[in-house]
């Protein structure tokens, strides 16, 4: 990696400051304690101003480069740090804020979101709208000095737990399909509101329905203009597909737990399983130089193709660790474990527009087939 | 790892694909100056451009491993036959190169790659350390490209082919496959381009086997999306996917590169 002086005093940096301050295994963030921990430890990332490196310093962060902020992943990961509980706020609404929002928005959302004192939940899926998105009914009607929102969401991440939610809404039922749509934020909490959790595969609530009822919001909370929503909201697609949810630190690190797990337990006769832990290590490997192969290239229906990629490799990166577990691989309960992982995997091909509609994107805008 | 082409070797690659669009002949390929490429990097983005065209003859043995004006090889047990045909022959045997007289003809998947057995003459001189993993580098390299052209001509294909009163290309259970076959070519290159930088045995395996795989992958979505014209000698679809079966066992299996690849990262 082409990494300058101060990239390497960057690394130096965080991975002394992780040493010193990383805290022990926390439990799980889709649990209300766990929430709770996890939001503890981005304050603290907070006060090193490393929860967000990437920012400008006058929101909370450092300015960083993005291969900068490469290098803090890589860093993040291998030390075995907690899952992000503002991961939705950081990595999917920030940079839409940034492409889209006003200044006063910037300055008002980002330093609390970097500081973790509003951690956001993703509303965007409806019980009518998973993969087809424009499908949405929930709806935003004029009134004074704002709107009130009305309708119902659903598989929000942690919204049972979270502070705000980001969301499109129909307030024109009149336009077509993704013209009439509007991206607006709001208050978990405020009058109208209901969370209802929905416990997830492994029963912990890490889901949530949202039931808005004449929920009102101001005008300084729609992002970009109104019915620009769909456009607004594909900026917000495209860096969850793309790198910045996903970067290729994670992966590395678990290939080379992954590496030790096999050096540990594995049977040098078993080729098969030995093929899979060197797939894995190779498909880390593939990933991480892409990326940084295509940092200067804007992000767009090529974040399909990564999606595609790194969702296969999180599962079978799992899959294989938990083959060499053997029959221990079903003690459940340890969070940060490999069973834990293989579980957070399984969604991969599911969130984040499955993986049936990115082949259908990659054939369709990157390799000119029909629809 | 950080890679992107200059704009030397970008103008190099575009020369060289209107060239070859042109005319295959071993002359082209020296009228470009293939033959003078020095670096690893250099050699791989002439190689994707190789593999792009098909092109014939013993290019990775002449220009990656030899870097002779026109020369072939056999290393056994990777490479047990001479490939092709060229006035010096050479066989490397324990690291020593040799000179080797063809005898029998041999005949490979590939009708455009002839093989030879050979007889050992005079030992010459010891090869350099890194000329094996060249080979295998270029190799890879070459199988990237002719994956993308398997992918390109099929993807021309699926618009064009019509059943059911639509073109096939509009049918999902096609559009997937083609979707996969771009997403494992696209990921596979980085690992070659990698490969390229450090020119050690771990990275030029791992390229290897995901150029191989990749490249593998591509003619067998080209052969079944073409349906039954792809499997004529007619459609010239077929001097790219026999090259592919013909490269993905040579210069070393996908099961002697996994050995070495474990072997560096378990040492
Ligand atoms: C762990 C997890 C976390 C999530 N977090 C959030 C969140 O925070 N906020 C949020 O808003 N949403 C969230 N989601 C929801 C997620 O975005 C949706 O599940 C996803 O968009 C798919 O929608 P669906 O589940 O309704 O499936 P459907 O759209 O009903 O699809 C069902 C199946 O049909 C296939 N299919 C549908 N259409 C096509 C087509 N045209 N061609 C081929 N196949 C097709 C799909 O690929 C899938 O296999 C989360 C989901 C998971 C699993």
């Amino acid at each position: 990696m082409d990494l300058d002086d101060t990239d390497l005093e960057f690394r130096r940096e965080v991975r002394t400051w992780l040493h010193d301050n990383l805290p022990g295994p926390l439990s799980s963030m889709d649990t209300a304690g766990g929430f709770e921990q996890h939001r503890e430890w981005e304050r603290t990332l907070a006060k090193a101003r490393l929860s967000a490196v990437s920012w400008p310093e006058e929101h909370g962060g450092r300015n960083a480069s993005l291969t900068q902020w490469l290098v803090f992943e890589e860093e993040y990961w291998a030390a075995g740090a907690p899952g992000r509980v503002a991961q939705n706020g950081i990595f999917l609404l920030a940079p839409t804020l940034y492409a889209h929002g006003t200044e006063e928005q910037q300055n008002r959302l980002l330093p609390r979101m970097a500081r973790a004192e509003d951690i956001w939940a993703q509303a965007w899926s409806e019980p009518e709208a998973g993969s087809d998105l424009a499908a949405i009914r929930s709806r935003g009607v004029r009134t004074d000095g704002g709107w009130l929102l009305t309708g119902q969401k659903t598989w929000s991440s942690r919204a049972a737990f979270a502070d705000k939610g980001f969301g499109l809404f129909r307030t024109d039922p009149e336009a077509e399909r993704h013209r009439g749509l509007t991206y607006f934020l709001f208050d978990l909490r405020a009058p109208g509101v209901t969370v209802r959790p929905i416990p997830q595969l492994d029963g912990e609530a890490g889901f949530a329905e949202i039931f808005l009822d004449e929920v009102f919001v101001p005008d300084a909370d729609v992002l970009g203009e109104p019915g620009a929503g769909w456009r607004v909201a594909m900026s917000t697609a495209g860096n969850e597909r793309g790198l910045s949810l996903r970067s290729p630190g994670r992966f590395c690190a678990a290939a080379d737990r992954l590496l030790k797990l096999w050096r540990e337990v594995g049977d040098p006769a078993d080729t098969a399983l030995r093929n899979k832990v060197l797939d894995a290590w190779m498909g880390a490997q593939a990933y991480r130089l892409h990326v940084f192969g295509s940092l200067d290239r804007p992000i767009g229906a090529e974040a399909s193709v990564t999606k595609l990629f790194w969702s296969q490799l999180d599962l079978s990166l799992h899959e294989t660790a938990l083959e060499l577990l053997g029959p221990n691989a079903e003690l459940a309960g340890q969070p940060g474990s490999w069973l834990d992982g293989y579980l957070f995997a399984l969604a991969g091909p599911i969130y984040a527009g499955t993986n049936e509609i990115q082949r259908n994107v990659v054939a369709e805008r990157l390799l000119g087939l029909p629809r | 790892m950080k890679f992107t082409l200059s704009d030397e070797q970008r103008q190099f690659a575009q020369a060289l694909r209107d060239a070859l669009k042109q005319s295959t002949a071993w002359e082209t390929l020296l009228a470009l100056g293939v033959h003078e490429v020095e670096t690893a990097p250099d050699l791989v983005v002439a190689f994707l451009e190789l593999g792009r065209a098909a092109v014939p003859g013993p290019v990775v043995e002449s220009f990656a491993v030899l870097r002779e004006p026109k020369a072939t090889l056999a290393w056994p047990p990777h490479v047990p036959y001479i490939v092709d045909e060229a006035e010096d022959t050479y066989a490397i045997v324990d690291g020593v190169r040799h000179r080797a007289i063809p005898e029998e003809p041999r005949k490979s998947v590939d009708p455009t790659r002839r093989l030879h057995t050979f007889r050992l003459g005079e030992a010459i001189d010891q090869i350099d350390a890194e000329a094996f993993n060249r080979g295998v580098l270029a190799c890879s390299a070459q199988l990237i490209g002719l994956g993308r052209t398997l992918l390109e001509r099929t993807r021309d294909y699926a618009l064009q082919r019509k059943q059911f009163g639509k073109t096939i290309g509009s049918f999902q259970a096609v559009k997937h496959q083609l979707a996969d076959v771009h997403v494992a070519l696209e990921l596979a290159e980085p690992l070659v381009f990698g490969a390229a930088v450090t020119l050690n045995t771990r990275d030029v395996s791992a390229a290897k086997i995901a150029a191989g795989t990749a490249a593998y992958q591509a003619m067998r979505t080209a052969l079944q999306v073409h349906g039954a014209i792809g499997y004529t000698s007619e459609l010239d679809l077929s001097r790219w996917m026999l090259k592919v079966r013909a490269l993905v066992t040579a210069w070393g299996t996908e099961a002697y590169h996994r050995e070495r690849l474990m072997a560096a990262l378990c040492p």
